[in-house]
Formats: C-alpha cells, sequence, structure tokens
C-alpha cells in the first residue's frame, strides 16, 4: 500500500462535499436520497482507507454496519417516497410544507 | 503505478458522483451512481477489502440500486426538475467543507500518524475470514443490533407502502 492515506480522506471529502450540496440544492426526493447514498459512500471510503492504514480490521467490520443501515434508510425512505407520491402526485420537496412554520 | 490507479478511481467517483447531483433525469442519476459504486468496489480492492468489495457491488450495485431505478419507474417523475431556492445555503456550507479539507490538508503537510503494529495475524488469513473473526467475536452485539434494524425497517417500509390501512381495518 503505497497511496497515501491523506488522498483517499481528500477523495472522501470531497464525496461528501458534493453529496451534501446534492442534498441542499436538489428538490427531487429521490435525487435526495442518492446523495445522502453519496455521503455514506464517502464516509466507508474514510473507514476502510484507515482500517488498511493502521492494519485494524475494525473499520470494515463498521461499513458493515454503516451497509446495514443504508440499506434500512433506503427500504424506509423509498416506502416514504411512495406513500407521498399516492397523496400529493408528486414528489417535489417544496409541495411538502405542512409542517414548515 | 498504484498512485495511477488510486487516481484514475479517485476521478471516476469524483466525477459520477457531481454527475448524481448534476444531472435532470433521475435515471441518469441512479445510472451514475451505479458506476460510481463499481468504482468504489475497485478501489476497495486495492486496499485489500476484497470482502466489503463484494458486498458493495452485491448489496449496492445489486439491491439497494435496483431499489431506487425500480421506484423511478414506478412514479414516472417528469424531468422538468428544478433546483431549490437553498443555493446559497448549499454554496456556504460547500465553501466551509472545502476550507476545511483545504486548510487540513495544508496546515499538517499530507502527514497522517505514523501506522500502527500491522496486525499480521489477521493479513496471513484471507479477508473475509479474518472478518468473520472479528464480526462474529469482538462485534458479536452490534451485528445482533443491525439484525434489529434490518427487521424495524422491514416492517416499517410494509406499512408506509401499505395501501390505506386504516380503511381496509374499518371495513
Amino acid at each position: 500500500m503505497t497511496v497515501p492515506v491523506e488522498f483517499y480522506m481528500v477523495l472522501s471529502g470531497l464525496v461528501f462535499l458534493i453529496g451534501l450540496v446534492g442534498v441542499l440544492i436538489r428538490r427531487n426526493l429521490i435525487i435526495i436520497l442518492l446523495s445522502v447514498e453519496l455521503m455514506l459512500n464517502a464516509t466507508n471510503i474514510n473507514f476502510v482507507a484507515f482500517s488498511a492504514h493502521f492494519g485494524n480490521l475494525a473499520g470494515q467490520v463498521f461499513v458493515f454496519f454503516a451497509l446495514t443501515v443504508a440499506a434500512a434508510e433506503v427500504a424506509v425512505g423509498l416506502a416514504i417516497i411512495i406513500a407521498l407520491y399516492r397523496h400529493h402526485a408528486g414528489i417535489n420537496v417544496d409541495d411538502f410544507r405542512l409542517l414548515k412554520w | 503505478m498504484p498512485t495511477l490507479i488510486f487516481l484514475y478511481f479517485a476521478a471516476i467517483i469524483v466525477v459520477t458522483a457531481a454527475l448524481v447531483v448534476a444531472l435532470r433525469n433521475p435515471i441518469y442519476s441512479a445510472l451514475s451512481l451505479l458506476v460510481m459504486f463499481f468504482h468504489v468496489a475497485g478501489l476497495y480492492v486495492t486496499l485489500h477489502a476484497e470482502f466489503l468489495a463484494a458486498i458493495q457491488i452485491i448489496v449496492y450495485a445489486g439491491a439497494i440500486l435496483v431499489l431506487y431505478l425500480f421506484v423511478v419507474m414506478l412514479l414516472n417523475v417528469k424531468r422538468d426538475d428544478r433546483y431549490n431556492r437553498q443555493g446559497p445555503v448549499a454554496l456556504f456550507l460547500g465553501a466551509v467543507l472545502l476550507t476545511e479539507v483545504v486548510l487540513l490538508t495544508a496546515s499538517h503537510g499530507l502527514t497522517v500518524a505514523s501506522p500502527g503494529p500491522a496486525a499480521d495475524g489477521e493479513r496471513v488469513a484471507g479477508n473475509t475470514e479474518a472478518i468473520g473473526e472479528v464480526l462474529y467475536s469482538t462485534y458479536l452485539f452490534p451485528f445482533e443490533m443491525a439484525s434489529l434494524i434490518l427487521l424495524a425497517a422491514m416492517i416499517g417500509a410494509v406499512i408506509l407502502s401499505k395501501k390505506d390501512i386504516m380503511e381496509s381495518k374499518s371495513s
């Protein structure tokens, strides 16, 4: 492993940044969930890079748990999107203002 | 040479991640996310995490992304989706994070603490076997909790997407 771990940190930071900007600027709920997946993948890259750097397998185990949470998040999130689509005939986040002040 | 391979994977990952956010058609976004997942799996292989690379492809590309594509095609989303008015907030937060990355890498001169003692015993065994041993001994309780999370998500998804649960109960 000759690639320094800082490269992985910078890559992970960039991907997390793109995901955060995507969550904030897009109006389509599905794209927002995809951006959350981007952020989860950024943390996973960091976990695996440090796991290889320190020779400790705990990082890879935590990627496993992050993946479990991502799967649960997708299942519930997509169910919520389908329920919203049934009631409002759209998944634009600006249309849902019931809980807005 | 390993740096070159890493730079290839990193460039594709960053470009496809930007495409996920920038493209207007949700199907194209999901497909570019698929390309990104494959390249993240390749990155895992270069980091000697072969088990996670396989899991990444099977679970992320095989299950999660298919679910996304299924919902996108089920809902028949119109593609005239515009950007939100939260652009300034996104720009501000993005600029803060970007300066953080730049400052951290600049001030520390791209040096992280030297690697700790490499657990060579785990390196001799296969990656999958080593992960299994750690997962079922040290992290057994979190592993059981993960199964509980999946059960809760499954019940929640079924209840949320069930049509008119109250009416069917009353009738």
